[in-house]
Order: C-alpha cells, then sequence, then structure tokens
C-alpha cells in the first residue's frame, strides 16, 4: 500500500470514531488523542479497525508509538515491511 | 410508553418493528420511541402475539400510555390496526414554513422605488400597506415599519444539533433534581491500580486487538462484586422509600462526542466475566452514540460508575442520577509515590470515590464499601 493510501485510510478508520470532524482539515503532526479528543476505548476501536483493514497487529506495548496521524502511517509501513 | 429517565414525561413512537398478529416474546423489540435521550429500542415485557397497535407512527404521546395490546399467546381476534408506513429513522421536525414570498404589483400601486426594493427583500406585500407618501403613494419608511413586524422564517436548526439541545436538557432537569432533593456525601480513597494493570498488560499481551481488556471492565466488576455485600448502595430511593434491588445492574457513564451523557446498565454486572463485560461495554459504547440503546439499558440502572478516562485529572465526585442512590467516580489512573513495605516507591494510582444518598446510607458504610472496592482490584485475577 502507498503512503498516501495508507494515510487515507489512517484518516477514514479516524473519521469513524470522530466523525464530527469529517471533511475538516487536520494536522497530521498534532496529538491524535488531543486532536481528536479520542478516549482509550475509541482508540482500542481504531486498533481493532486498523488490524482488520491491514491484518497489522498492533500491540499494547507500542500504542505509545502512535501519536500522530504521520506516526501512525510511519508505523504502518514499518510493519507492512518488516 | 416506558419511563426512560427520571424526567421523561413523553415520548414520540418513531417506528412499529412488530405488527398485529406477530408473535412476541420476553425481551423482543417492538418499537422504536424518540426520547430527548435520542432513539430507544422498546422492548416487549410479555410472551404473546400482538394483537392491537394503539399507537400511530409519528405521534408523541405521554409517559404510561398503553402502546400495544398482546395476547397471550393466542391469535388475536380483534381487527388489527390498519398499516402505517414504515420509517427508518425519526423524521426530524419540519421547519416553521416562511412566509409566503410575495411578488411586488407594479401596476396601479403607487410606491416608491426605495419601497419596492425594500418590500422585495423583506418580502412585505405592498399591496397590503397604506402609504404615508404624497397621494397614498408608499415609501420606504412604510414598508420598514411593517418588516419589522413580520416574523423573520425560523432557522430550522439542524436535527442533529436540536437531538443535543433535547439531551442537554434532560440532563440539565435530572442533575437539577438531584441537587435539589438528594443529599449527597462523598468519600473517596487512593487505590493502588499497579495490580490491575500489570494483569491487564499480561493478559493483552497474548490478544488480538478484538478481546484485549480496557481498565474500565475490570474497574466496574470490582464495584458490581461490592455491592452484594453492600446493597444499600444498590437500587432506588422512590416516593420516600428505599428500594433495594436483588439484582446488580451497573450503568457506565459514557460520554458521547459533542456533548451529553448516558449511562445505561450492563445487566447482573456481577455475574458477568470480565471478558465478556468488556465486549459488552463496547457494544454499549457503540449503540449509546451509534443509536440504538434499550429500554431496559436506560431504566435498568441500580448505581452508576462514572470515569474520567486517560485525558482527565485526579478525582471524579459525580451527581447522583435519580433514582438511582449512589455513583461510583474514578478518576485518571496516575503514576505517583506509594509506601509499599515500608518504603517509598512509584506506583500507578488511581483515586475512587463514592458520592451517596444520605437518606439511605452514611459514611461509614460509604467508606467500607469502597476499602471493599480497593480490596478487589488488588487481586484482579480473581474478578
Amino acid at each position: 500500500m502507498t503512503t498516501e493510501s495508507l494515510k487515507t485510510t489512517v484518516l477514514t478508520e479516524l473519521g469513524n470514531i470522530a466523525p464530527e470532524l469529517d471533511g475538516e482539515v487536520v494536522d497530521p503532526d498534532a496529538d491524535l488523542r488531543e486532536e481528536f479528543d479520542i478516549d482509550s476505548m475509541d482508540f482500542l476501536n481504531f486498533v481493532i479497525a486498523l488490524h482488520k483493514r491491514l491484518d497489522v497487529d498492533i500491540p499494547e506495548s507500542d500504542y505509545a508509538k502512535l501519536n500522530s496521524i504521520n506516526a501512525v502511517v510511519t508505523y504502518l509501513e514499518a510493519a507492512a515491511a518488516g | 410508553m416506558p419511563s426512560l429517565g427520571a424526567d421523561m414525561d413523553a415520548g414520540t413512537l418513531v417506528e412499529w418493528l412488530k405488527h398485529p398478529g406477530d408473535p412476541v416474546a420476553r425481551g423482543d423489540i417492538i418499537a422504536v420511541v424518540e426520547t430527548q435521550k435520542g432513539a430507544i429500542e422498546v422492548e416487549v415485557f410479555d410472551q404473546g402475539t400482538v394483537a392491537k397497535l394503539l399507537v400511530e407512527e409519528g405521534a408523541t404521546v405521554p409517559v404510561g400510555t398503553p402502546l400495544a395490546v398482546i395476547n397471550g399467546g393466542e391469535v388475536a381476534s380483534e381487527a388489527p390496526a390498519a398499516p402505517t408506513p414504515a420509517v427508518t429513522q425519526a423524521e426530524p421536525r419540519p421547519p416553521r414554513a416562511a412566509p409566503a414570498a410575495v411578488s411586488v404589483r407594479s401596476a396601479g400601486l403607487r410606491a416608491s422605488p426605495a419601497a419596492r426594493r425594500l418590500a422585495s427583500e423583506r418580502n412585505v406585500d405592498l399591496a397590503g400597506l397604506i402609504g404615508s407618501g404624497p397621494g397614498g403613494a408608499i415609501v420606504r419608511a412604510d414598508v420598514e415599519r411593517t418588516a419589522d413586524l413580520v416574523p423573520e422564517a425560523e432557522i430550522a436548526s439542524p436535527p442533529e444539533d436540536k437531538a443535543r439541545l433535547e439531551m442537554r436538557q434532560a440532563i440539565a432537569a435530572s442533575m437539577a433534581r438531584s441537587k435539589r432533593e438528594i443529599p449527597h456525601y462523598y468519600v473517596s480513597t487512593t487505590i493502588d491500580l499497579t495490580p490491575v494493570e500489570t494483569w491487564l498488560a499480561q493478559a493483552n499481551a497474548d490478544r488480538p486487538p478484538t478481546t484485549r481488556l480496557l481498565v474500565s471492565a475490570p474497574l466496574l466488576k470490582a464495584v458490581a462484586i461490592a455491592l452484594r455485600r453492600f446493597p444499600e448502595f444498590n437500587g432506588s430511593y422512590l416516593d420516600g422509600a428505599v428500594r433495594p434491588s436483588d439484582r446488580i445492574h451497573c450503568g457506565m457513564a459514557i460520554a458521547l462526542r459533542r456533548g451529553g451523557l448516558v449511562a445505561p446498565a450492563v445487566h447482573d454486572t456481577d455475574k458477568c466475566p470480565v471478558d465478556d463485560l468488556m465486549v459488552a461495554l463496547l457494544d454499549l459504547v457503540k449503540r449509546a452514540r451509534g443509536g440504538g440503546l434499550r429500554s431496559s439499558e436506560l431504566s435498568d440502572p441500580t448505581i452508576t460508575v462514572t470515569s474520567l478516562g486517560e485525558r482527565g485529572v485526579d478525582a471524579l465526585f459525580g451527581v447522583i442520577y435519580p433514582p438511582q442512590v449512589a455513583i461510583i467516580g474514578f478518576g485518571t489512573p496516575r503514576v505517583g509515590p506509594w509506601v509499599v513495605d515500608g518504603q517509598i516507591t512509584a506506583r500507578t494510582l488511581v483515586t475512587a470515590s463514592l458520592s451517596a444518598d444520605h437518606r439511605v446510607s452514611d459514611g461509614h458504610r460509604g467508606s467500607l464499601f469502597l476499602a471493599e472496592i480497593d480490596r478487589l482490584l488488588q487481586e484482579p485475577e480473581m474478578l
């Protein structure tokens, strides 16, 4: 998957969690949890959605790395490659 | 029409899901009702066959109004109610109609160009005006005077904002009532959450995301089990009398995005294994935010548990949701200094609070209840 399509996937899944932000411009380096007002249940649903769509298992110990949209994309690219 | 909250007076029947002649069993969803808390699925308590639907789709009726007749186990002999067209969603209330646009009559009516322009802009019918200009001509001032009296078309608020406003009003009403009628007392304690945290990390390391546990599951379970030994915190206070419940249904406070709060129950929380509790919580949150909560989930909680989650502050003191008699609040877990075996060390801590109805219980029992929750959380594998 290309970086662009990964980014689209990530944005789509975030949009599913925070539907009121659909269509809004978001800062890809801003802290995800702050920017989208995401709690741990939302975050779990996000991880589950990424797992289903991309077949990537993100262990709990890696959650801290997923702190911005760009960070998530970078993580997913590395996971796909590795 | 069931009562789904302390201050609900009426509900709108949006959609019938069962029709005359359909068999129903206890727990089946028979209709969708629109309330200030959103669209709620109404469950049937009786077994039998639907004989007659008494309320039409779209009708708003007071709480307590019979909605349907169900014959126990028999085929209906009465003529069924005329079928109504099914609607899939609550229709937004239509905006109040704008005043009909009027065309400005030109021939035969003397009015200044400025008056005509203004009348056209403001949808004022020149024919209805008495002119104050020369020869009875209508001048701009005449239009201005009238235009001020024309009510502006109500801007239809988007249905979603209206729903949010109604939910806010429902919350305001029940919280105000709670503070007016329930004499609250408060106790709190700091709990070492490290054993729970360690246990969760170990359990989740081996699980795919779909079955991972969040801390709210063991917290809720600990409250439910503790309630078995402290029944005075489980139930309701209605019409001047305490009504303890013999079953434990913990309501979980769920924040809705863009404001609003619901606290639907997980039935028989104390009997639910932690894994199943997690599945139930995920499902409740999904339906709380997306629609589809059931009437029993809203009317049955015997206590509420509220939590600040990961992004909050140390402590939360809840307001009891009438007619319940207690609410447990959990602050945000934090790393802090703690004494273990006489030494200061860093542990994960959480502040738990109890707000309780002083007509029903007192601080001594309240503190023992919190202490029991603490004790249960020190052995999470036993939950």
